[in-house]
């Protein structure tokens, strides 16, 4: 009896028709629960004045209409700004320290793979409050030190609005570039040697090989680092809270998310909350699907 | 890339190690107890300080009703942490603490979404009939005929003068005491500037002192009681555009880490970067904690006035403790919380422990809030500040007062001072104008 029902359960996981589902179905549910269905509710609730969360109230499309003030189109711009940074440098920085790397020559290379990967494992709350006392506004602040010791004034990173950009992007640059690297350098690791050799016989040299064999042998992960660096980046929220945790002057900090975090949780407008949270999925979504669509994608057949 | 593999390893071994580590630190904690079971309060504050008040409160609690003692659990989180965490605990109806600590900042969130808070009125009126109180800091919280908060001190504000810094520059005390018009206070900054080249005082410009003290002293405020905004209105920008002259002529710079509660504020101050600094009575505390270097320096007196008639001080900022509605022993909650913050006794372990100005005006004449500190220029707070606390005033706490200050603090300031993209009457119009648009 026992037998035959262990083998009833292996035939299933065998099953060729069956067991991709099977398989699927701890993502599908996790998805259904914990992302379907409270995007689902979001639009409901941009719909609506939110009193409580039994107590709502139609109000059609007044919270879209509220979000037309200067906040939220500062937002977007900070936002759109800090992203683009990142894109810059997350499309330089990984590939050229990953090529260093990868390269035979270079000596202590593991201790420099490690260095820079360390800074991933690190949370970014922890990461952050080193960072705000090295930003500190006052003169006995880590970098103004080094300023004012080199001839400078002191600079009060945390209060102009460039400068704020600035240390929200040096942060997530040192966080992020470390995994990023990785992925070049796995990448990197997979292209056939003898590429390189017969390039080397017909007289290329080590740029122009980086240029034209490394480059687009990578391609897939360049595209797949461009992806997340802009939905990491239009959804940055934390980078920003560690550096203004209280207030948000003259909109430093103040990110799309964090206008979500500040209208839903602090304010206590969740309508209003639901509706920015509508939006930036539309953002997110519009600028990946260009992107994905102009870098051919989803063209088939491809490979 | 074997190596890295090792590292990764042994961060996520020792990772998981940690937090199980945690997980049974915080399920071991409940340990059976002797004969009396005692009520278990959750308590919820967003200053480690303020646990000392309920500390005190706990123990008078216990040792007036030994039959039936209480335990508070206290758990402390960050300012706007706490606020967002017990707004989401009251929407979702499950969660939320006996009794919270209720910043002003963010008090009108929690009276205005639902139905969430106690009336505390039994107890209040109970201390009203047995001490004389500094009321008009229970009006704040109160909505209706209904208290929903206890206050926790006056916050009476004051100029804090470091005097090192005002007798370098060839001044003494007397030339301080004299100082009765903020005119007289620029002038002095002058001499200060001139003489030492530093500062007389500096502004938060990521927060809102000493704009707001200075308004509500000059008859103004962000908003009236019936949450009409007049942040706009001519004896504001009046003020805002004298502060803006203070910054134009140097005697007025940019608070170090942009306010008060900055960490980098406390080094700023403490290494003397501004000869006064104008805040309520309740930073005292943190003068105390967090700047050794200022002890026996720093003289208190009220502030200067605009013109003749205007109060020398003015009560700013506070913590409304409050009691949910949710809580299974409103009474004990209540009656703890009385025990904590009402009585003569609460009131001088207030100031003991605290060094706040406690709004049980009896107590301000006790020997112990009389003795002078020795940190504060060998004075005694509550003699200086008693003759000036019968006029003071307080700002008006109305339903759009959260977003008034958050106007003020991420727009106001930062557009005048740092950018200096509006004029004073720019910022506070297009400010209003937000503001009403709310409405």
């Amino acid at each position: 009896m026992q037998k035959s029902g262990i083998i009833r359960i292996k035939s299933i996981f065998y099953n060729k028709n069956i067991a991709p589902y099977i398989f699927c179905l701890p993502f599908v549910i996790s998805f259904f629960l914990f992302f379907f269905y409270p995007i689902c509710t979001s639009i409901y609730m941009s719909f609506m004045k939110v009193i409580t969360l039994d107590n709502m109230e139609f109000v059609g499309l007044k919270n879209y209409s509220r979000l037309y003030n200067e906040h939220f189109l500062n937002a977007i711009k900070l936002s759109t700004i800090y992203t683009l940074s990142m894109v810059i440098l997350m499309m330089v920085f990984p590939v050229t320290i990953a090529g260093l790397l990868n390269s035979k020559s270079l000596r202590f290379r593991n201790f420099f793979r490690s260095a820079i990967f360390v800074p991933t494992l690190t949370s970014v709350i922890v990461a952050g409050i080193a960072f705000r006392m090295i930003f500190a506004d006052i003169e006995s602040g880590f970098i103004n030190s080094i300023i004012i010791s080199l001839g400078g004034k002191a600079v009060p990173f945390k209060q102009y609005y460039w400068t704020g950009i600035l240390i929200m992007v040096v942060l997530a640059f040192w966080r992020d570039l470390g995994i990023n690297m990785v992925y070049c350098l796995s990448a990197m690791q997979t292209i056939p040697e003898e590429l390189y050799e017969s390039a080397r016989i017909d007289g290329a040299n080590d740029i122009s090989i980086f240029r034209h064999i490394t480059i687009p042998s990578i391609k897939p992960i360049l595209i797949y680092i461009l992806t997340l660096t802009i939905i990491n980046g239009y959804r940055m929220f934390t980078e920003g809270y560690v550096y203004w945790n209280e207030a948000t002057p003259g909109g430093n900090g103040l990110t799309i998310v964090r206008y979500i975090y500040q209208q839903a949780f602090q304010k206590n407008d969740m309508g209003l909350g639901s509706a920015i949270g509508v939006v930036l999925l539309f953002i997110i979504l519009t600028i990946n699907l260009i992107q994905l669509k102009s870098f051919g994608l989803f063209r088939k057949g491809d490979d | 890339m074997r190596k890295l593999h090792t590292i990764l390893a042994l961060v996520l071994v020792f990772s998981m190690v940690v937090s199980f580590a945690g997980c049974k630190n915080t399920t071991g904690g409940s340990k059976g107890t002797t004969s009396k079971e005692p009520v278990e309060l959750t308590l919820w504050v967003f200053n480690e300080l303020h646990l000392k008040m309920y500390e005190f409160g706990e123990k008078a609690y216990n040792e007036k009703h030994s039959d039936a003692p209480i335990k508070v659990n206290m758990e402390v989180y960050p300012n706007a942490d706490m606020h967002n965490k017990l707004l989401i605990a009251y929407q979702s109806g499950t969660g939320a603490p006996d009794i919270a600590d209720l910043n002003l900042n963010f008090f009108t969130n929690f009276v205005s979404g639902g139905d969430w808070l106690a009336p505390l009125n039994d107890v209040v009126e109970k201390a009203f009939s047995n001490w004389n109180f500094e009321k008009s800091r229970f009006e704040l919280y109160k909505i209706g005929d209904n208290y929903y908060g206890l206050p926790t001190h006056v916050g009476a504000t004051v100029v804090y003068y470091n005097m090192e810094i005002i007798e370098k520059a060839g001044l003494t005390i007397e030339d301080i005491n004299k100082i009765e018009t903020w005119d007289q206070y620029c002038e002095i900054g002058k001499t200060v500037l001139e003489k030492t080249g530093i500062p007389m005082t500096c502004f938060e410009t990521q927060n809102q002192r000493p704009f707001w003290p200075l308004i509500v002293q000059h008859g103004g405020d962000y908003l009236t009681k019936e949450s009409e905004v007049i942040l706009d209105s001519d004896s504001n920008i009046e003020v805002l555009e004298y502060m803006k002259k203070m910054w134009d002529d140097g005697i007025a710079i940019a608070a170090g880490g942009g306010s008060t509660a900055a960490e980098e504020f406390f080094t700023f101050m403490d290494s003397g970067s501004v000869a006064s600094l104008i805040m309520p009575a309740w930073y005292m505390s943190r003068f105390l904690s967090y700047m050794p270097n200022l002890k026996g320096k720093i003289a208190i007196r009220p502030m200067p006035v605009f013109k003749a008639g205007e109060p020398r001080t003015v009560g700013i900022g506070g913590t409304a403790t409050a009691v949910s509605k949710s809580s299974k022993y409103l009474d004990i909650a209540k009656e703890f919380l009385y025990e904590s913050k009402l009585t003569y006794d609460a009131a001088v372990n207030i100031w003991e422990s605290l060094a706040f100005d406690p709004v049980n005006l009896d107590a301000w004449k006790d020997e112990k809030l009389l003795k002078p500190s020795e940190y504060f220029y060998n004075e005694s707070f509550f003699e200086i500040m008693a003759p000036y606390m019968s006029g003071a005033v307080s700002p008006a706490n109305a339903k759009l007062s959260a977003d008034a200050q958050d106007v003020v603090m991420n727009s106001v300031m930062p557009d005048v001072f740092i950018s200096g993209s509006k004029t004073p009457r720019e910022a506070l119009v297009s400010a209003a104008n937000e503001l009403r648009a709310k409405q």
